[in-house]
């Protein structure tokens, strides 16, 4: 996080030329930016070529920055616009208009089969808490989260990205993606819940 | 007044609002019943850990970094901009 004086100071010293504060700036977002850009994409290529549209962006929005809102949500904002137009302009990808079209609000977090009469468990889960730090956060699992995470529905996927890999608060996730708080969060439940089902089975065998 | 008691929360319920609760989103009848369910029931306080940890290792993963190349051409591009 960065605060608002210090964030002011930043945009002062880009608006200077300062190249090594540009690439400080490149480096905390670019990884960032691409994630979103693919999610959004489907194509490391095509990903990678708005992302640097998106940079140009911001170098041409930096004399209109006014810090209304963070640095931040600023980037990813242009970036979404970037991203927007490219969509609307490819004929093979959905406008993004669609985005919070299926929520998947009838989906259930946990298979009904688990639970008994009285909607209590009846196969209740084991707990995790037991397990080593080494195979909590081995090659292995940190493979299975991202194939499960690849395997979303567009939508989930990214709202999980922004919001639990990214680490973006509710509100700047639901401000690059254009969706209510209440869409935002039905979303992220749908997506949480798919990715610790496909968890289960992994880190819950002996 | 004594505490009046509200209605239990099924399992079945508390899965569905799991992120709400970590959102802090639910109302205070529905955090209070949450709490309350959680307290009593191992089952849940396991569910609810396993989403936590799900959360947590979606935290660890990383992007690729980026390519020398690419780096390149936004420096140029930087370079551009400033002399315009």
């Amino acid at each position: 996080m960065i605060d608002i004086g210090q964030e002011a100071r930043l945009v002062e010293a880009l608006r200077r030329g300062d190249e090594q504060v540009f690439m400080a700036l490149v480096d905390r977002y670019q990884a960032s930016l691409l994630k979103v850009a693919l999610v959004f994409l489907g194509n490391p290529s095509t990903a990678e070529e708005v992302v640097q549209e998106a940079w140009v962006g911001v170098l041409q929005g930096l004399t209109r920055f006014e810090g209304r809102s963070s640095l931040k949500t600023w980037i990813f904002g242009i970036l979404m616009n970037v991203i927007r137009k490219r969509r609307d302009h490819d004929g093979r990808l959905p406008p993004t208009a669609a985005f919070d079209d299926d929520l998947g609000s009838g989906e259930a977090a946990v298979e009904p089969g688990r639970f008994g009469s009285t909607r209590h468990w009846s196969v209740p889960p084991a707990s995790w808490a037991g397990l080593p730090e080494a195979r909590l956060l081995s090659r292995e699992t940190v493979a299975q989260v991202r194939a499960a995470i690849t395997a979303l529905p567009a939508n989930q996927r990214a709202v999980i990205t922004l919001r639990d890999v990214e680490g973006m608060s509710a509100i700047e996730a639901c401000n690059v993606l254009s969706i209510s708080e209440t869409n935002q969060r039905v979303l992220l439940h749908r997506a949480r819940s798919r990715v610790r089902q496909a968890l289960e089975p992994y880190l819950t065998g002996e | 007044m004594g505490t009046v008691s509200l209605p239990e929360m099924p399992c079945q319920e508390l899965v569905e609002l799991v992120s709400d609760y970590l959102e802090g989103a639910l109302s205070p009848v529905d955090r209070a019943r949450f709490e309350a369910h959680i307290r009593e029931c191992k089952g849940c306080t396991h569910y609810l850990e396993q989403m936590r940890l799900t959360i947590r290792l979606a935290g660890t993963l990383t992007a690729e970094s980026m390519s020398q190349e690419a780096r390149e051409t936004l420096l140029r591009a930087f370079r551009d901009w400033r002399s315009a």
